[in-house]
């Protein structure tokens, strides 16, 4: 088994060790699952999460409409006069706009039309997203399309392949042959998909080399496999991060995606970002969202909070 | 482990229909400016528990007063208010409880079936689930211990203990060792602040699944749950008499303890009044059991997953406020991990919110009395003054109430007094160690040996540890793990019997055909 990375050519790194008390993790998610987050700080880590969410749609019956209609919503997740409408009398502060979001390469280019003028972010999956198991150059191609038409953020995902066979150098060199494709300029997330490569260890494994292969966020699962991000996963990574960060002085970015469908699961995560990793990484450039459904919840949680009454249903819009 | 009921209810619900409208004062707003920090919006229980401003006894089941008619006072050590006065037991009354306890083991619960004994004590353990939340709050505020460990640990252990004991009361026969087992009689049980009503369930589940009938007295700062229990004991239709409870200070425990109608007696307290006992004991061929001091200890290797080994040394300084007898009085760590460690050990401590012990975050409550908060801060004083080098947080604490923010001895020497007596509070003295052995030495070195935890992501250590350590529990990686199915106790000076599990009964039952 390789014990040696080559970061450079003629500079090694040894795989670090890991020490992981995978009980005391789980019991610490259950820490943060029970903080009672209320009031002013409950409609504080709402606003957050809005921004932090990259909306997602990664479908085989995308078309340039839903394209369309979803970067629509991203600008705008509520508008105003219907806020007004609604809650005449209150006084509802406007609602940021969420951070990305995220299509296969095919749709970068309707998508950056149709948030022109807007500050959120195309992000495209590339690399043979979902499962990855495509050649080096087709992984090289399609980040190219996606960089070409355009896309702010490249979700890549890792050769699991590679990974599970002990072949670590080639999930690191693959990474970082991505992340020289998209300069300085573009944000690279990497997708571990956690739910493939197992236990802590190699979760804690897959992470370093990311990072280590200068991914600028890490990111658990594509969201195509029953096993999407869980709480321990993501706790486990933002170790990860933190041990990351103190020994290079590198901030790196979260992203839990998939499975993430209401907003008091957002707060249970962002609870445990700020407690974990601290004020500075509350911010869109290091934690986002995966999601779809999740936008909604927020939303509607930001209303009752607000205007202090639930909306009637069909208030939100469902693209 | 038992769900507390109430936990869901509690929660202010994102879902439709939980929200009642207008019952926000204002509505709020959110500036860009704003984030989300830490410490949160104060998220206070809001159940109102109605406390009568004089308690009352439990004696042969009815509530009475005192005989003479003194009473002490019981103050929320977070706000220093008085809550209530709870009697002071005279001489009449312990005679009184005494003399129902045995009335009713000899006309009621001896004659019972056991199965039926079963039975009564698994309505105590649900009728304790039904009203967790209250009881929480409770604990809270007579205590000052953080609602979350009242509601999440103290309630569910306690419950749990009654439904596990109650399971055992038609079955003792099949106990190993014994033949044709019988209850003692009397048994009087003192037990100390900490915990009062979970530590009123170790002792009184197992002592009652046995067929023995109980005189229980809580200490006098920590009164209030126990009476409730006794209100709920007697909900749940025990027999009048089974379990009597009552209260009073210092010298009511030795009265009571020296009543020529008691067979068993079960105290947890200090070493001083332990020795008083045994000495008692010896001539009047009384049944004892202690639980006395603890000096427990953090063991921490260097390939240890530091961020847990740190939650769990954090959990055990908040955990009734470091008075926990086995939560880890002393941390041992390898000298070659000890600076990185302590650092993030610091960084974390800083994060504690310190304060309102009804605040659902609050993670470290009030110290319960004044004199106890003089004699935690005398101890850190004389710590910093032998050279252990003290490290406190800069964390606000509220103004009022007996708050201890916690404190860290970051180089202390097998010599210093901080490291040979009980700490009891939320104060942690951090000594090193080379090697294995010199751990597993410097952890005996000490007169009370209560429990240990060992980190290590190395099995083989594990085990070599776990083999080695004379403690009554060894946690593997983990700090505060109780079941009511484990047995848990001490070396010598710590006490004397287990308790908890199989071997919790065995202190409450004799051999018939001896």
């Amino acid at each position: 088994m390789q014990r040696v990375l080559t970061v450079r050519a003629g500079v090694t790194k040894p795989l670090p060790s890991f020490r992981i008390c995978r009980a005391g993790v789980n019991e610490r998610v259950h820490d943060f699952c029970s903080r009672k987050i209320i009031g002013q700080s409950r409609l504080n880590a709402l606003y957050q999460a809005i921004r932090m969410v990259d909306l997602t749609t990664l479908e085989g019956c995308d078309t340039a409409g839903k394209i369309r209609q979803l970067c629509a919503k991203a600008r705008t997740p509520l508008s105003d006069p219907i806020i007004r409408e609604q809650f005449p009398l209150k006084n509802i502060p406007a609602l940021p706009a969420v951070a990305a979001v995220c299509v296969y390469p095919e749709w970068v280019a309707c998508a950056k039309k149709a948030l022109e003028g807007s500050s959120v972010k195309v992000a495209s999956v590339a690399t043979g997203f979902p499962a990855g198991q495509v050649n080096r150059s087709i992984r090289q191609e399609d980040t190219r399309q996606a960089l070409d038409a355009g896309a702010d953020e490249i979700d890549m995902v890792i050769n699991r392949g590679a990974f599970l066979s002990g072949d670590y150098q080639k999930v690191y060199d693959e990474i970082a042959e991505i992340r020289e494709l998209c300069g300085e300029q573009v944000r690279l997330k990497v997708i571990l998909e956690t739910g493939e490569i197992g236990d802590a260890e190699n979760i804690r494994l897959a992470s370093w080399l990311a990072m280590e292969a200068g991914a600028d966020f890490i990111k658990t699962s594509t969201g195509k496999i029953p096993a999407a991000s869980s709480m321990s996963v993501s706790l486990h990574m933002l170790y990860g991060i933190r041990e990351f960060f103190r020994s290079n002085g590198r901030k790196i970015g979260m992203k839990p995606a998939g499975g993430i469908r209401s907003a008091k699961e957002a707060i249970h995560y962002l609870t445990m970002l700020l407690e974990t990793l601290g004020e500075e990484w509350l911010h869109p450039d290091y934690f986002r969202f995966g999601a779809s459904t999740l936008l909604n919840d927020l939303l509607r949680e930001v209303m009752i909070l607000s205007a202090g009454t639930d909306p009637y249903p069909g208030f939100f819009s469902v693209e | 482990m038992h769900s507390v009921p109430d936990k869901q209810t509690a929660e202010v619900g994102p879902h439709i229909g939980t929200h009642k409208p207008g019952n926000l004062k204002q509505a709020l707003a959110v500036s860009s400016k704003d984030l989300f920090r830490n410490p949160y919006d104060a998220a206070p229980d809001t159940m109102k528990i109605d406390i009568s401003t004089r308690q009352q006894m439990l004696i042969g089941g009815n509530f009475r007063p005192p005989g003479e008619e003194t009473y002490l006072a019981t103050y929320n050590p977070a706000t220093e208010e008085l809550l209530s006065q709870i009697p002071l037991a005279g001489e009449r009354d312990i005679d009184d409880a005494v003399m129902a306890a045995q009335r009713s083991y000899k006309k009621a619960w001896s004659g019972i079936k056991p199965g039926k004994r079963g039975e009564f004590l698994f309505r105590v353990a649900r009728l304790l689930q039904e009203r967790a939340r209250e009881f929480a709050v409770l604990a809270s505020m007579d205590e000052g211990k953080a609602i979350r460990e009242s509601r999440d640990t103290d309630l569910p252990l306690a419950a749990a203990h009654f439904f596990y004991y109650a399971g055992w009361a038609d079955k003792l026969e099949y106990l190993p060792g014994f033949r044709s087992p019988r209850p003692l009689g009397v048994c009087a049980q003192l037990i100390p602040w900490n915990s009062a009503l979970l530590m009123a369930a170790w002792k009184l589940a197992p002592a009652l699944a046995a067929g023995n009938t109980v005189v229980l007295k809580p200490s006098e700062s920590s009164s209030l749950t126990v009476l409730r229990l006794g209100e709920l004991i007697r909900e749940a239709g025990l027999p009048d008499g089974v379990v009597n409870i009552i209260t009073g200070d210092d010298s009511t425990g030795s009265n009571l303890v020296r009543h020529p109608g008691i067979q068993h007696i079960a105290f947890s307290g200090s070493r001083a009044t332990g020795r008083e006992l045994a000495a008692i004991c010896g001539t009047s061929g009384q049944r004892l059991s202690l639980k006395l001091r603890g000096s427990s200890v953090h063991i921490v290797f260097r390939d240890a997953d530091p961020d847990q080994a740190i939650e769990a040394l954090v959990r055990a300084l908040c955990l009734s406020q470091g008075y926990i007898y086995c939560s880890g009085s002393r941390l041992l760590i390898e000298e070659a991990f000890a600076e990185e460690f302590t650092e993030r050990l610091k960084e974390r401590i800083c994060q504690l919110r310190v304060g309102n012990p009804l605040d659902q975050n609050t993670e470290l409550g009030a110290i319960h009395s004044r004199k106890q908060l003089e004699r935690i801060r005398a101890l850190i004083r004389t710590g910093a003054e032998e050279g252990g080098g003290l490290w406190e947080p800069e964390i606000r604490i509220p103004d009022q109430g007996w708050f201890c923010p916690p404190a860290i001895l970051s180089s202390v020497a097998p010599g210093h007094t901080v490291y040979r007596t009980e700490t009891a509070g939320p104060l942690l003295p951090i000594t090193t160690f080379r090697t294995a052995d010199e751990a597993i030495r410097k952890a005996h070195d000490s007169p009370y040996s209560l429990a240990a935890a060992v980190w290590t992501s190395h099995p083989e250590r594990l085990h070599y540890m776990a083999s080695e350590l004379r403690c009554g529990v060894i946690w593997a990686n983990s700090n505060n793990r109780f079941d009511p199915s484990a047995p848990c106790g001490a070396y010598p000076e710590s006490g004397w019997g287990r308790e908890g599990g199989m071997h919790g009964l065995y202190p409450y039952l004799e051999d018939g055909q001896e």
